[in-house]
């Protein structure tokens, strides 16, 4: 159990000798709270691995600070750490049994016997591994041997932390739902702090209290789900996370209001804005088609996903994703755009402008 | 998959290859099998001998089956002996040999040095080696009192030779180990260094049971070879001092070619490559099958 600090931590990986140095990881500054779950959320090659990688000891940083409960341990090797580690590909010991497998870390550290035994019990109960315990692990199907592996992760009850890279993988998504949820439950019953990689936004938005996103090894924003889902602080965040992503259009900012196309959208905040590209952002989920009223868009096409209908819009030759409301039907090409009120963001250079509310409205 | 069209011309497919196997295998062996069962008197006349030359191969209380008896004996103390430091040696270099880097090229260019020299030449370069007057291995160990001579000494004969054969062939078993080695995840390693294990746990654990397929051909190939080895005992010692190096290849070339006793050699050519044929054969199914069970 611990809190762990990262300070100013990035990492260059050693290139050629008087090239400008190209960062993995860009400087970060973040304290994971013990006890927390997290999750490092970003495409393939964004520097969460590398991240993980650093705060379990396999890669050193070449700049910045680590440190465990306020104690510096940049430079100390992985097995000093006290770090557990799951890794993309199931890890097992093939000579040894899923019981012996699963005492192994324990084992290691001279652990008694007899505690090492309950430990091991406990965990089987957890991950569903008891029927297997006593058979030998290399004959057991991909997603056992993941268990075991997320098992050899847990058992060590006095771990720091618990690093989970990519863990699903290889499980089919049947089982990935029931170990997603497992593994939440296992984080409530044994709270710990558990730093859980993956690409997956779902994954991700379910398993964690606080999102980290990142992108060309950049951090763009950490928060909960819902500071994701409504404030998302870089217009990448706005499209990598929801379903569709994030509408962006680009847009001349006129006070109160937002002009697109000679089309006007009403902001409900002042804005004071630096120089640069703008846009204005809204998720489908708070933007709606009508047959009538609102911004005139042009209707493409509609899309029925059974529990919600989208409709693909057009707006002066941007595209955009509105819900479509399942009392409206739309006959024609022709139809209105509304926008809810306070779900309307403002990016310059993708990043994200908070305005001024006003707290008188300007005519009375 | 059930319904697979069953049509017995395409046997004829495998006439070619039959034909080819005929002249180089079996046509040739059959003058040996012919051998086997005669006898001469000289002047090219044969005559039928039955099943002779065999029984008197196989009974260890003759001449020749005393001879045939030592040589196995020999032959298989031989094979067992470079086995048994060549494979923990091989592991143990390929262990040591650099994962990254310029030095990954220069080591295995190294360690591969000897498998590229000749064979005759690798006899000639420790007989050399060995001798007491102008030999740097010879002279060294003789000059700092230690009694060495390959040439009238067995003990000094055969630690010669198996130094040699570790020399030319712990490199292999090595190169092979190597390739087992760069199979294995980078995740393996560093599951191992999170869960604590040391490096001994890592080898016994991790390794040695990845290795397992590569080292069963290490052990066939290994085995297969020093059963036949021939040239460089030939070069180095001719088999002696007496009878000490004296392993089957080199008892059965001097019963064929320097005492042209043709009968006893076919028999004793037959048993021997039946002998080599049963032991690969028991290898192979026993290490497979040990690997199928703990599968299961």
């Amino acid at each position: 159990m611990a809190t762990i600090t990262l300070d100013h931590i990035a990492h260059a990986y050693p290139g050629p000798s008087g090239a400008e140095k190209r960062y993995a990881l860009k400087p970060i500054e973040h304290v994971w709270q013990n006890g927390r779950a997290y999750a490092l959320l970003g495409p393939s090659g964004c520097g969460k691995t590398t991240l993980l990688n650093i705060i379990s000891g396999l890669v050193i940083p070449s700049d910045g600070r680590l440190l465990f409960d306020g104690q510096d341990v940049t430079r100390l090797p992985t097995e000093k750490r006290n770090i557990a580690q799951v890794f993309q590909f199931p890890v097992i010991y093939d000579t040894m049994t899923v019981a012996e497998n699963l005492a192994f870390p324990l084992k290691n550290r001279g652990m008694e016997r007899r505690l090492i035994e309950a430990r091991v019990a406990e965990i089987a109960e957890l991950l569903d591994l008891t029927p297997v315990l006593r058979r030998r692990a290399r004959g057991l199907t991909a997603d056992a041997k993941q268990k075991i592996s997320l098992g050899r992760g847990l058992v060590r009850s006095d771990v720091s932390a618990v690093l989970f890279d990519e863990p699903l993988t290889v499980i089919d998504p049947a089982l990935k739902w029931e170990l997603r949820s497992k593994l939440k439950a296992v984080h409530q019953a044994l709270d710990m702090l558990m730093i859980y990689v993956t690409h997956d936004q779902v994954e991700a938005l379910t398993f964690a209290d606080e999102v980290v996103v990142m992108k060309d090894g950049a951090v763009l924003q950490i928060g909960t789900p819902a500071d994701l889902f409504e404030r998302p602080a870089h217009s990448f965040v706005g499209y990598f996370i929801g379903s569709p992503g994030m509408n962006f259009l680009p847009a001349v900012i006129e006070g109160r209001q937002a002009v697109v196309d000679g089309q006007r959208f009403d902001l409900g905040a002042q804005y004071a804005l630096p120089a640069g590209d703008v846009q204005i952002g809204f998720r489908p989920d708070y933007a709606t088609v009508t047959a009538s009223g609102g911004i005139p868009v042009k209707l493409q096409r509609i899309e029925d996903l059974g529990r919600r209908r989208l409709a693909r819009v057009t707006l002066g030759g941007h595209g955009l994703v509105a819900t479509l409301p399942n009392d409206v039907t739309l006959t024609g090409e022709a139809a209105g755009l509304h926008v809810q009120p306070g779900h309307l963001h403002v990016y310059v250079d993708e990043h994200r402008i908070e305005g001024q509310r006003m707290t008188e409205p300007l005519h009375a | 998959m059930l319904d697979k069209p069953w049509n017995n011309r395409a046997w004829f497919f495998v006439i070619p290859v039959l034909v080819f196997v005929l002249f180089s295998s079996i046509i040739p062996m059959m003058t040996v099998v012919n051998y086997s069962v005669q006898d001469t008197m000289g002047q090219n006349n044969f005559f039928w001998n039955g099943a002779a030359w065999f029984q008197n191969l196989l009974d260890p209380t003759t001449d020749i089956g005393g001879r045939f008896a030592a040589a196995l004996v020999r032959n298989l103390i031989f094979s067992l002996v470079v086995l048994c430091i060549e494979l923990p040696l091989g592991i143990a270099v390929a262990i040591c040999i650099p994962r990254h880097g310029w030095r990954v090229g220069a080591a295995l260019v190294l360690i591969a040095l000897p498998l590229l020299i000749p064979w005759t030449v690798v006899g000639t370069i420790w007989q050399i080696f060995a001798r007491q007057d102008i030999g740097l291995l010879g002279a060294a160990l003789n000059s700092v009192g230690i009694h060495y001579n390959d040439t009238q000494d067995p003990t000094s004969a055969w630690a010669t030779i198996v130094v040699m054969d570790v020399w030319h062939w712990t490199g292999m078993v090595a190169l092979l180990a190597y390739a087992g080695l760069k199979a294995i995840p980078d995740a393996f390693y560093q599951a191992a260094r999170i869960d604590g294990a040391s490096r001994w746990s890592v080898f016994r654990n991790i390794e040695l049971p990845k290795l397992q397929k590569v080292l069963v051909i290490a052990v066939l190939l290994r085995f297969m070879e020093s059963f036949m080895i021939y040239t460089e005992p030939s070069v180095v010692t001719g088999g002696g001092p007496g009878e000490a190096t004296s392993f089957l290849s080199l008892d059965l070339v001097k019963i064929a070619l320097g005492q042209v006793d043709l009968g006893n050699a076919a028999a004793m050519s037959l048993v021997y490559n039946l002998i080599t044929l049963s032991l690969c054969w028991i290898f192979f199914t026993v290490m497979t099958q040990l690997e199928q069970r703990k599968g299961s």
